[in-house]
């Protein structure tokens, strides 16, 4: 049976994958509100905001990239709520196949939706003058670590996916998710914030890596807060992995 | 999966399952030949649900054994869902998928050579070929839960749980349903059911149990359950005791 995890886990993201390809517009709704988040900040406050030589877009989008994630594994967890709540989700457990492969199908899934959301983002932001200056290594790196952060937010999703009762439920813990950025670097220097405020954005994990995303993109290496985005990101991700698999293997008997 | 050679398909002792307060079964003892078709009767909330789940892995028994195919469903698990297929009472589709997509899933998660063939010919005998191509969603109920049961079919496993296969369905939809159980059987194929119907169990099925109070109150052919009612005597001609008279009066009704 341990044979088969790698195919039964490619079936069941193909079978997720159309879930998300036959509801196109979840895509379009997880970019749609950061691209428009994208434009405000431009248009409207980018010009009051000083960041030195470096045009606004390029500052900024990092950050509007976190939160396209954030707002996306809201529906990773709806997915995988609307299976746990339907039948199909039992017939897959009473199928000789890995249990963990239902659960991996989603995350994969989740992950490339993410993708193509960023891919969305990245492509307005180019329209609207975002000229980064990284090289190829720079770009891998950016790539990596978005899909290391979507992985770490992910496998939180999983959580309210397997125990929410509602959609509602299954989606808003995406929201403090979606604004954390806002208190961070991703917008404004924190050198004006106050004190306190301050303190935590420059502190909590989103800083550190939107700090390595926008060395990355501008072809600057990639700074000492590189190891601090990795170890919050590694971080998250196992705490969260740890605790999905505990609820699983509850739910699951 | 490997035939161990033991004479009964199913072998139930003593099960017993509460929830919380709810003592649902108290010491199921139930015996299934292999090759034949047992029908479970019960009132609403008599358990047959929960006993399914048991046998079929999904739910976990407080005490006693059960054997399915040899494979204990507690310490063999992956042996018994690799002798299985279960249809659960509520239909177990994707409602995304349509309904060929949904066969051809099934049948790559049981790896078989030729899923699209497999597919086709359940489409044929379950008469879905019109709405092969249809999302799941789109069907009728009727339509959904033949389509349900056709998935449950596409491995041919030597033993199949059918919770309340037929409920629902319109008369030549059960005539369908039926003839595919009996084809199963035919074929070998251990078929244990539940079902409201009585005229179901009465056509269908070998040996018919009674499950009340948490107990198998009855157990035995329908002949063998027809002699603990004496026939009605003064008509002009003589009435056997239809099994309904049989169930009503050994649940005390
Ligand atoms: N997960 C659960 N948690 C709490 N109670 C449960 C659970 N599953 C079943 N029950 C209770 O156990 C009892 C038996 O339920 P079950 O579904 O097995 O009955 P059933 O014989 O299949 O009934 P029906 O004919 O209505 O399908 C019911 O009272 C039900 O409310
Ligand atoms: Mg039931």
């Amino acid at each position: 049976m341990a044979t088969h995890v790698l195919s039964d886990t490619a079936v069941l993201t193909g079978r997720t994958l159309r879930h998300v390809t036959r509801s196109l517009d979840t895509i379009i709704t997880t970019a749609i509100t950061p691209i428009a988040m994208m434009l405000m900040f431009v248009y409207v406050f980018g010009g009051a905001v000083d960041t030195g030589p470096v045009p606004y877009v390029n500052y900024m989008l990092p950050g509007i990239l976190l939160i396209t994630i954030a707002s996306g594994i809201a529906y990773t967890a709806m997915r995988l709520m609307t299976d746990m709540q339907g039948g199909i989700f039992e017939r897959f457990q009473s199928m000789p196949i890995a249990r963990s492969s239902v659960l991996w199908a989603h995350v994969l899934t989740s992950v490339a939706a993410n993708v193509i959301s960023l891919v969305l983002v990245v492509g307005v932001a180019f329209l609207i003058g975002f000229r980064p200056d990284a090289g190829v290594t720079g770009w891998l790196g950016a790539a990596g670590l978005l899909v290391l952060f979507t992985l770490a937010l992910t496998w939180i999703a999983v959580i309210p996916g397997l125990t929410a009762k509602t959609v509602d439920g299954a989606s808003a813990f995406s929201y403090p998710l979606i604004f954390l950025p806002v208190i961070s670097s991703a917008f404004v220097p924190t050198a004006t914030m106050p004190g306190p405020v301050r303190a935590f954005a420059e502190n909590q994990p989103v800083t550190s890596v939107i700090d390595t995303l926008r060395n990355l993109l501008t072809g600057q290496p990639a700074g000492p807060g590189l190891w601090t985005a990795l170890a919050w990101c590694a971080g998250i991700l196992a705490v969260a992995y740890v605790l999905a698999t505990v609820v699983y293997r509850r739910k699951v008997a | 999966m490997s035939n161990p050679p033991t004479p009964t398909a199913i072998h139930v002792r003593g099960l017993e399952k509460s929830f919380k307060e709810l003592h649902v079964l108290r010491g199921v003892d139930l015996e299934v030949a292999r090759g034949s078709i047992f029908a479970l009767l019960g009132s609403n909330g008599a358990g047959k649900t929960t006993l399914v789940r048991i046998l079929s892995t999904l739910l976990k028994a407080d005490a006693g054994t059960a054997k399915v195919n040899g494979f204990d469903v507690a310490a063999q698990a992956a042996g018994v869902r690799g002798s299985i297929s279960l249809t659960g009472q509520f239909a177990a589709v994707d409602g995304i998928l349509s309904g060929r997509e949904n066969l051809v899933l099934v049948a790559r998660l049981w790896h078989l050579k030729n899923p699209g063939a497999v597919a086709d010919d359940l489409l044929r005998r379950f008469s879905l070929t019109e709405a092969a191509s249809r999302r799941a969603a789109t069907y009728s109920g009727g339509m959904r839960r033949r389509l349900d049961i056709a998935m449950s079919l596409v491995a041919d496993p030597p033993v199949v749980f059918l919770d309340e296969p037929t409920a629902g369905l319109d008369p030549q939809a059960r005539i369908e349903v039926w003839q595919a159980v009996r084809t199963l059987a035919q074929g070998g194929t251990t078929v244990l059911l539940t079902t409201q119907y009585l005229e179901e169990a009465e056509q269908l099925a070998d040996r018919i149990a009674i499950l009340h109070q948490g107990r198998v109150i009855v157990d035995g052919t329908l002949e063998e359950l027809r002699r603990l009612l004496p026939p009605a005597k003064v008509e002009y001609v003589e009435k056997q005791p239809s099994l309904e008279d049989v169930f009503l009066a050994v649940v005390g009704n």
